[in-house]
Formats: C-alpha cells, sequence, structure tokens
C-alpha cells in the first residue's frame, strides 16, 4: 500500500505534465510574453523535477533499508550528531540551485516592464482597461472608441494596456498572451501584451471582488492589421456615444454583455487619476444579513459640486451618513 | 435602536436553517446531558477555571477538534458545488462565505489552537518545569481564543459571514462594497482572539527562557522546544501588526475612516502589506512548531538522536528571520516594479535552503537508525514526500515574473494546500497520536490509526493534485462555477471524490478516539515509546503539578541517557518536598465571555451597548489587579501517594523507594 502511494506521487505529476503540456494554457503560450513566461516556468521545472526525484529516492531508500524488521530488533542505532561536510553539501547545493533560479527570473522580471524584444520598433496601441463591478472596459484614447466584455487587437503589435479600477481590486489576466496585474481605483499599473497570430484568447479577473466575480471573463480577439482597421472604423461610424448617464449607470454593479461606444469615457472621468471622484453605490451590495451603517463620501460623484446644486432638490447636509439611495 | 429580526437571524436558506436547528439541538443536548451527569461542578472546577498547562492546552486541541469539523464541512460544501460544471448547489454569495470562513477557520481556529495547544501541553513538561510562567495569563489566552472563536462562528446564522475571503483585501471588505455586518465579525473576532495569541507568544517566551530545569541551557533543549520559542518570538513579532491592521479595519467599517477605502484618499494596497506582513510569518509561526514536532518524532521512532542539532537550530533562526521579509511575494502582481519584485523573489526563494537543510537533517537522522512504524512516524514519513511537492511549487511561486501565470489559480490553493497540510494537520495527527498516552493516559488505537492515515493521506493528494493542473489550465481560485466548455470537470471531480476520502479520513480519526476512550488499555507505563526527552520521565497521564522532584539535565535526550546510565529514575521519600501551585480561577473564562459580547455588540454596531459590555472587561482588570491569591501548596503526603502510585509497577522504568 505505500508502495503504491509512492509511485503515485511520484509519476502523478510527470505523467500528467507530459500528457497535458500541450493543452494547459500556461504551456499553450500564444504570444512572446507569455512565451517568456513559459521558457522560465520550463526552467523551474527541470530543477524542480531534479529536486523531486532525488529527495523521493533517498528518502525511499532510506526508510526502507533502515525500517525495523522481525530480524534486526537487537540492532542499536549508532550515536551519530551529525556531519558537518554533508550539512555543508546540502546547503551548498540548494543555494546553487536558487541561484540558477533566480537570474533567470530577474531578468524576466525586467523584460516585463518593457517593450518585449524584437517589438522595439513597433509602435504600441496603448488601451485603457477600467475594471468595475462586473465588467471591463476598454477605451482606445487614440481611437477614440470604447468596448465593454470583449478588446480587439491587432496582431504581431505590442499593446500597452494601462490598468485601473473604478471599483476594487481585480487582477487582469489574458493567461495565452502572458501574466496578470492588479487594476486598483486612483492609481494606474500598466502592462505590455502581444498576439502572435490572429485569434480568439480567454481573459478573466482573478482577484476576487464579491458576487459577480465568477462571470468576470472577456474576449481578446486579435485580428489582421487590415481586419482591425477596418473595425476601428466601423465602429467610429456606427457605434453610439456614451453619455456621462449611461456611463454612471453602466458602472452599477450589474453583469452586461458587450457593448460598443464610439467615444471614451476618459472624456470627462479616468479612475486612474487619484483625484478623481468615487463611483460607488454601497446600497446596491445590501445583500442577505443584518446591515451595517453606510458612510456618506464627500468624493462621490453623487455629491454634485456647488455650481449644480440648483438643479437638485435641497437636501440637508450629509455630514452624518444615511442611506444615499433616498434621494 | 430598532433591532431587525429578520436581518439579525440569517432565513431563507435550506442549509442553514438546518445548521440553526443542529446548533439548537445541540446546545440542549449538552446542557441537558451536563445537568443529568450532574457534572456542571466538575466542568467548572475542572476545566472551565483551571490554570493547568495541560488542562489547557487540552481544551485548545477539543476547540481545534471541532474546528477542523466545521472548516472541513465548509471544504466539502466548496467541493460539492465545484464537483460538476456549472452547479446550482450554492449561489455564490453562500460560496463566497464558506471560502471565507473555511480560509479563517483553518488557520486560525483549527491550526493555531491545535498547534497552541500540543505547545501548552509539551513545552513546559520538556523543559522540565512545572508549568508556564503564567498560568492564569495562559488560560486568558484560551478563553479570549475561544471567545474569538465562538464569535466568528455565529456569524452564518446571526447577521450573515465575512465574504471578503480570508485575507480581507479591500476595498472590497469596505463598507462602500459589503455594507452588511459580516465583516464586522472578522474585524472583531479575530482581534479578540488575536489578543489571547499574543498573549500566548509572550507566555512561551518568557516560559522557555527563565523556566528550563538545572542544566538546560538553550542548546540543549528539545527541537520542539526551540520551534515553539522562535514560533512565539514571531507571534510577538507579527501579531502587532495584524492587531493595528484590525483596528484600522474597523474604523473604517465602524466609524468611516479612510485607511483602505476607494473613496476619500484610502490605499487598498496598505491593507494588502500589513495583512501579509502578519500573514505571512503567521504561517511560519503555524509550520515552525509543526517542524519541531518531527523532529522529535523521527528521533523517537528511528532510535536515535536528531542529525545535525545545530544546523536545524540555524535553519530555524533563518527561516524565522526570512519569513519576515517575503510578504510581497503574496502581490508580486501589484505592480511594485521589478527591483522590489526582485529582491523578494531572492528572499522567498532563499527559504528553500534552511528548510532543504531540515529535510536532509531528518533523512538522515533516519538513516543507520532503526524506523518503527508507529502511527505517529507514518504522519511523520508522509509529510517529507506531500511536504516537498509544496515545497517546490512554492518555490515557482516564489519566482516573480512565473508568478504572474500561478497568481490567483488553482496551482496556489493547491501549493498551499500541499504546504498547510502536511506542513501542518499531518504535524498535529502525529503529534496527537505520538503525545495522546502523556496527556489521557491511554493510546489511541493503532489499527484504526491506519485507516485514518491511509484516507487521509491519499484523499489529501487526490483532492489537491489535480488543482496544480486546473491552475496551470487558467482556473482561478475563489469562483464559484465553470462553465462546461472549459474543459475543467474531469479535475474538478476527481478533486470532489478525494475530498470525501479525506473527510473519510477524518472520520476515521473521531471514531478512533471514541473507540480509544472506550476501549483502550489504561495500563501503560510513563513511556509507552521508548521516547528520549523529558516529558516522557513523569507519569502518563501526568500528575498536576509534572515532576515531584524537578529533573537535572546535561545534555540532548536527557531521559534517554537516564534510562541508559538508570541513573535519576529513582525518587525516595527524602526527595519529596511540599510543591506550590497556582490557583484556579474563573476570571479568564469570564473575561472571555465579557470580550465575546462586547465584541458582539460592536459587530452590531451597537455602540452604547458594546460599551456597557466593554465595563465588564475594566472591572476584570480591576479585579485582577487585587487579586491576592498566592496558591497552595500540594502536602508531601499527597505526592508520596501519587508517586508511589505510579511507579514501581510492571514495565514502568520509574522505582520509588522509601
Amino acid at each position: 500500500m505505500k508502495k503504491g502511494l509512492f509511485a503515485f506521487l511520484t509519476t502523478a505529476p510527470l505523467l500528467f505534465l507530459s500528457g497535458c503540456e500541450s493543452k494547459l494554457v500556461v504551456f499553450d503560450p500564444q504570444g512572446p510574453v507569455a512565451r517568456s513566461i513559459t521558457d522560465l516556468i520550463n526552467w523551474s521545472l527541470i530543477w524542480m523535477l531534479l529536486v523531486v526525484v532525488v529527495v523521493f529516492g533517498l528518502f525511499g531508500y532510506i526508510v526502507w533499508k533502515y525500517r525495523e524488521r522481525k530480524d534486526n530488533l537487537d540492532y542499536e542505532p549508532p550515536d551519530e550528531h551529525g556531519s558537518t561536510i554533508l550539512e555543508i553539501i546540502w546547503t551548498a547545493i540548494p543555494i546553487l540551485i536558487v541561484v540558477a533560479l533566480t537570474i533567470p527570473t530577474v531578468k524576466t522580471l525586467y523584460a516585463l516592464e518593457e517593450v518585449p524584444q524584437g517589438y522595439e520598433d513597433k509602435e504600441p496601441i496603448t488601451i485603457h482597461v477600467t475594471s468595475a463591478d462586473w465588467k471591463w472596459i476598454f477605451s482606445y484614447p487614440e481611437e477614440g472608441i470604447e468596448t465593454v466584455n470583449y478588446v480587439n487587437i491587432p496582431a504581431d503589435t505590442p499593446i500597452l494596456f494601462k490598468l485601473t479600477s473604478a471599483s476594487t481590486m481585480q487582477s487582469f489576466w489574458v493567461p495565452a498572451l502572458g501574466g496578470q496585474k492588479y487594476t486598483m481605483g486612483k492609481m494606474e499599473t500598466e502592462m505590455y501584451l502581444i498576439a502572435d497570430h490572429p485569434g480568439s484568447y480567454e481573459g478573466q479577473n482573478t482577484n476576487f471582488n464579491g458576487r459577480g466575480y465568477a462571470d468576470m471573463k472577456f474576449e481578446v480577439l486579435a485580428q489582421t492589421r487590415a481586419e482591425y482597421d477596418k473595425w476601428v472604423q466601423e465602429v467610429k461610424e456606427t457605434a453610439p456615444k456614451l453619455t456621462e448617464e449611461e456611463y454612471e449607470e453602466l458602472l452599477k454593479p450589474t453583469h452586461l454583455g458587450r457593448l460598443t461606444f464610439s467615444n471614451t469615457h476618459l472624456d470627462w472621468v479616468n479612475h486612474a487619476d487619484h483625484n478623481s471622484k468615487t463611483y460607488t453605490h454601497p446600497e446596491l451590495y445590501r445583500g442577505h444579513g443584518y446591515q451595517g451603517k453606510i458612510f456618506e463620501e464627500e468624493d462621490n460623484y453623487r455629491n454634485k459640486t456647488n455650481d449644480d446644486i440648483e438643479k437638485h432638490d435641497h437636501h440637508e447636509d450629509t455630514e452624518h451618513g444615511g442611506d444615499h439611495s433616498g434621494h | 435602536m430598532g433591532i431587525k429580526w429578520n436581518e439579525f437571524f440569517i432565513t431563507g436558506d435550506p442549509l442553514i436553517l438546518g445548521s440553526q436547528i443542529a446548533i439548537v439541538l445541540t446546545m440542549v443536548g449538552i446542557v441537558a446531558g451536563v445537568t443529568y451527569l450532574k457534572k456542571w461542578k466538575w466542568l467548572w472546577s475542572e476545566w472551565i477555571t483551571t490554570v493547568d498547562h495541560k488542562r489547557i492546552g487540552i481544551m485548545y486541541i477539543i476547540s481545534g477538534v471541532l474546528m477542523f469539523f466545521r472548516g472541513g464541512m465548509d471544504g466539502l460544501l466548496m467541493k460539492a458545488q465545484t464537483s460538476r460544471p456549472e452547479m446550482e448547489f450554492l449561489d455564490a454569495q453562500h460560496y463566497n462565505e464558506i471560502f471565507t470562513t473555511h480560509g479563517v477557520i483553518m488557520i486560525l481556529f483549527m491550526a493555531m489552537p491545535m498547534l497552541i495547544g500540543i505547545m501548552n501541553v509539551v513545552v513546559p513538561l520538556q523543559i522540565g518545569a512545572r508549568d508556564v510562567a503564567f498560568p492564569q495569563l495562559n488560560a486568558l489566552s484560551f478563553w479570549l481564543f475561544f471567545g474569538g472563536a465562538m464569535l466568528f462562528n455565529i456569524s452564518f446564522v446571526i447577521g450573515g459571514s465575512p465574504d471578503a475571503g480570508w485575507t480581507s483585501y479591500f476595498p472590497l471588505a469596505g463598507k462602500e462594497f459589503s455594507p452588511g455586518i459580516g465583516n464586522n465579525y472578522y474585524a472583531v473576532a479575530l482581534q479578540i482572539a488575536g489578543i489571547g495569541t499574543l498573549l500566548s507568544g509572550i507566555n512561551f517566551v518568557v516560559t522557555i527562557l527563565k523556566m528550563r530545569t538545572k542544566g538546560m541551557t538553550l542548546m540543549k533543549m528539545p527541537m520542539f522546544t526551540w520551534t515553539s520559542f522562535i514560533a512565539s518570538v514571531i507571534i510577538i513579532a507579527a501579531f502587532p501588526i495584524f492587531t493595528v491592521a484590525l483596528a484600522l479595519m474597523t474604523f473604517d467599517r465602524l466609524y468611516g475612516a479612510h485607511f483602505f477605502t476607494l473613496s476619500g484618499g484610502g490605499l487598498d494596497m496598505l491593507w494588502a502589506n500589513l495583512f501579509w506582513l502578519w500573514g505571512h510569518p503567521e504561517v511560519y509561526i503555524l509550520v515552525l512548531p509543526a517542524f519541531g514536532i518531527y523532529s522529535e518524532i523521527i528521533s523517537t521512532f528511528s532510535r536515535k538522536t536528531l542529525f545535525g542539532y545545530k544546523s536545524m537550530v540555524l535553519s530555524i533562526l533563518i527561516i524565522a528571520f526570512l519569513s519576515m521579509v517575503v510578504w510581497v511575494h503574496h502581490f508580486y502582481t501589484m505592480g511594485s516594479g521589478p527591483a522590489v519584485n526582485s529582491i523578494f523573489s531572492i528572499t522567498t526563494m532563499a527559504i528553500a535552503v534552511p528548510t532543504g537543510i531540515k529535510i536532509f537533517n531528518w533523512l538522515f537522522t533516519m538513516r543507520k537508525g532503526r524506523i518503527k512504524m508507529t502511527n505517529a512516524m507514518l504522519w511523520s514519513l508522509a509529510f517529507v514526500p506531500c511536504f516537498i511537492i509544496g515545497g517546490v511549487t512554492g518555490v515557482m511561486l516564489g519566482m516573480g515574473a512565473a508568478d504572474y501565470q500561478y497568481h490567483n489559480t488553482l496551482f496556489l490553493v493547491a501549493h498551499f494546500h500541499y504546504t498547510i497540510i502536511p506542513g501542518v494537520v499531518f504535524a498535529v495527527f502525529a503529534a496527537l497520536y505520538y503525545w495522546w498516552p502523556k496527556m489521557f493516559g491511554f493510546t489511541l488505537n493503532e489499527k484504526i490509526g491506519r485507516w485514518h492515515f491511509w484516507l487521509f493521506v491519499i484523499g489529501f493528494n487526490a483532492t489537491f493534485m489535480p488543482m496544480f493542473f486546473l491552475g496551470l489550465d487558467g482556473a482561478v481560485r475563489r469562483s464559484y462555477t465553470y462553465s462546461v466548455e472549459s474543459g475543467f470537470a474531469p479535475l474538478f471531480l476527481v478533486s470532489a471524490i478525494g475530498s470525501v476520502i479525506l473527510a473519510l479520513g477524518f472520520f476515521a480519526f473521531c471514531y478512533n478516539i471514541y473507540w480509544s476512550i472506550r476501549h483502550a488499555d489504561r495500563n501503560i507505563t510513563g513511556d509507552p515509546w521508548n521516547a528520549r526527552t523529558l516529558e516522557w520521565a513523569t507519569a502518563s497521564p501526568v500528575q498536576p503539578y509534572n515532576f515531584a522532584k524537578l529533573p537535572e539535565v546535561d545534555g540532548l535526550d536527557p531521559f534517554w541517557k537516564m534510562k541508559k546510565n538508570n541513573e535519576g529514575l529513582t525518587i525516595k521519600d527524602s526527595d519529596i518536598e511540599e510543591i506550590h501551585m497556582p490557583s484556579n480561577s474563573g476570571l479568564p473564562f469570564f473575561m472571555g465571555v465579557v470580550f465575546g459580547v462586547a465584541g458582539f455588540f460592536l459587530v452590531f454596531e451597537w455602540h452604547i451597548a458594546a460599551a456597557i459590555a466593554a465595563i465588564g472587561i475594566i472591572a476584570g482588570l480591576i479585579y485582577r489587579s487585587f487579586d491576592y491569591d498566592e496558591g497552595y501548596h500540594i502536602p508531601v503526603d499527597e505526592i508520596k501517594e501519587t508517586e508511589s502510585k505510579w511507579r514501581n509497577v510492571e514495565g514502568e522504568v520509574h522505582n520509588y523507594v522509601k
């Protein structure tokens, strides 16, 4: 029984890896960014398998050889306290392995911050990504268009994603094209992605953000340059304009399908801006259970500035909090 | 105030309704049972008011087993929900609450009390002391932990569970996105339990520094004592950070402050940093004592002294230091820049070096030994390969750039279960099989123990091994469902089946406890395993005063030497003197209750009621500062009687002579 477990433990990972390597998304990169990470992972796997094989082998050998049997009951183990040489060896070897892993890790970490090698002379396209509950908003400032829950990109072109969030901390991940990065309100993170070929790749949020988390997926559609340009032109000509009111509605915690607009919300708010208004709706997050007090926030977008107070009914100053939805 | 009772009790879910009924019935059952057996007085004077480190340890362990049951049920519900794609067993909200409570309960209310319980039972015995340095404080630690744990546990039937993950990341966990009071439970209950843990840490540092018996220098301490000592030091270093973070969270949620909020200039990254500045050392607080447990057991059942004692001590010191400087590896993806991520990649991977030293030292402790396959030893053996898998995947995750693809996926979830379950849960089982006779005077059944072992280990691997591959295929954590098209279904099903096997293993363990209480042989010696350290040099179960005469030590494995040289095993009438003992006290229990009640009101944001209840805390402190009880003395005759009873029996190496 013990042997069986042992065999399972040693062979299961190998079987899975060799059998599925071509299918698992992380091992099937579709762009140079993802490929550089996959190379690093493969490099680490070699070393880790070596560690596993050596230690499992040593473990199996020692346990089997020195197990108590009926014929060695009178064997009295020696009084042994250690061995400096051995201890130096098994300190030094892991240090060397760590060094062997550190060098490519650091190199990759720095490389991932730049336009990928070989693409330096290609003009990157900038796309602003705004995560909200529970949808992804993609704004193309140069093209002046905006999409929700899908993003079209030209293949073989570096895309600079500028990430921010209109709500909670979320994580932007397109595993086939590269690693992930957090989106956070009132700040901006950046990452480059490139798709080798036209194709459809799934992206999703990996950082838990409440009830709608599981459905926070989007499609990255890589097109040829010509197709992409045609699509941009089409959107500009046919898609409706997004108004500020519609946008405010859009940021409420809902699930939406795909939307397309021929302008961007960056015209009136960039959530990456540290002093931007806060678009939160605590009252819409009430679920079951006992409800606590909700606080008024001065920088909430619904607290209109002085000059448009007259547009609204006068209501008491809301220093003491309370439910906003009543107004 | 106007309590909304329909919000106060969670309604509308058959699973929760069932739990509510079960809780009420269990409580009625316990009260009726204790009353029928007329055990109230016994319960009060022998257990609730006790300051005996062994009994406090046992209460910690019982709480830990109960919490294991609760956390395990959460785990099974999650596995049932994800066993098939697009399953409609739990809705998203319910699933979110369950993985949150699963995480919090398993880490803070299962693993922590199990290990602190074992530390309580074993450390004073191993260093030849009669109790911890501050026995009443020790009881207070327990009751604060217990109060916090109970407060947290009622959340799912009263008021609503926290639902922002065990990491409780902001701004999600703030009022802007979680207006229900569920996350108040997190802030308040963990605060109360955390105070208890911090007090424990202080207590054990002082105990180990000041209470060691004659001759036991630091470098002659047993390895479990060493690891408990270092874990306690990390507790003192790390828990205050959590205390501060939770206090800030409380201000944000209860009083509208802006430490971590989206609006008003709050900084969500600050929470992540504070949380992991505590959270990462926390996992070493768990795993270091577990390493100590393995060291004791492997040495005992290999009949050899621990290989490379000095490098073992050095490596735990290095691990303790590194544990404080790796927290950023939990959020490489936050965009801190390549320089920061590089530094933390290096510190993270560096932990593999001292851990590797320990693994090889354990292997070489067994080499040339005579390995006796008891249940305690089997758990220690299974730990090695399972933990290696957790360790190598940990190194892979530690490589910042690679982590961009693993982060928040099931690969990560598989990794930390492969470290925490072999690293802590296996150790707890090993420790319970090993020290059970010391606590209760009988051993657990080895045969049922085998069922427990094989079911649990196989179930564990079947549950978590598939998750590595799911993660590499893009399956994210904390997602309550997945599509048919994703292709995740087969591996999720394997994992769900594995969790059932795992649960069967746990039930075999519970059955083993039941069977052994009923049927196990009570006629055992103080030293049933032919062990090496001082806790085995006294009776099983241990007398209230631990040692009639405090032992003297001049090296490692002192009890082994005593047996070998036949020294110090005999006690004479003239050796016995009166022993000074601390008195029992109801105050720690009272403090646990008022902390729990005040905390409950605070959770519901009933500030005036909370303030009134908090007066009880002040009153307890005042009462304690005027407490002049100096304890009592056990008379010589009573000690003589106790000692002569357990010595001189068949199979016992200890003698009693007039």
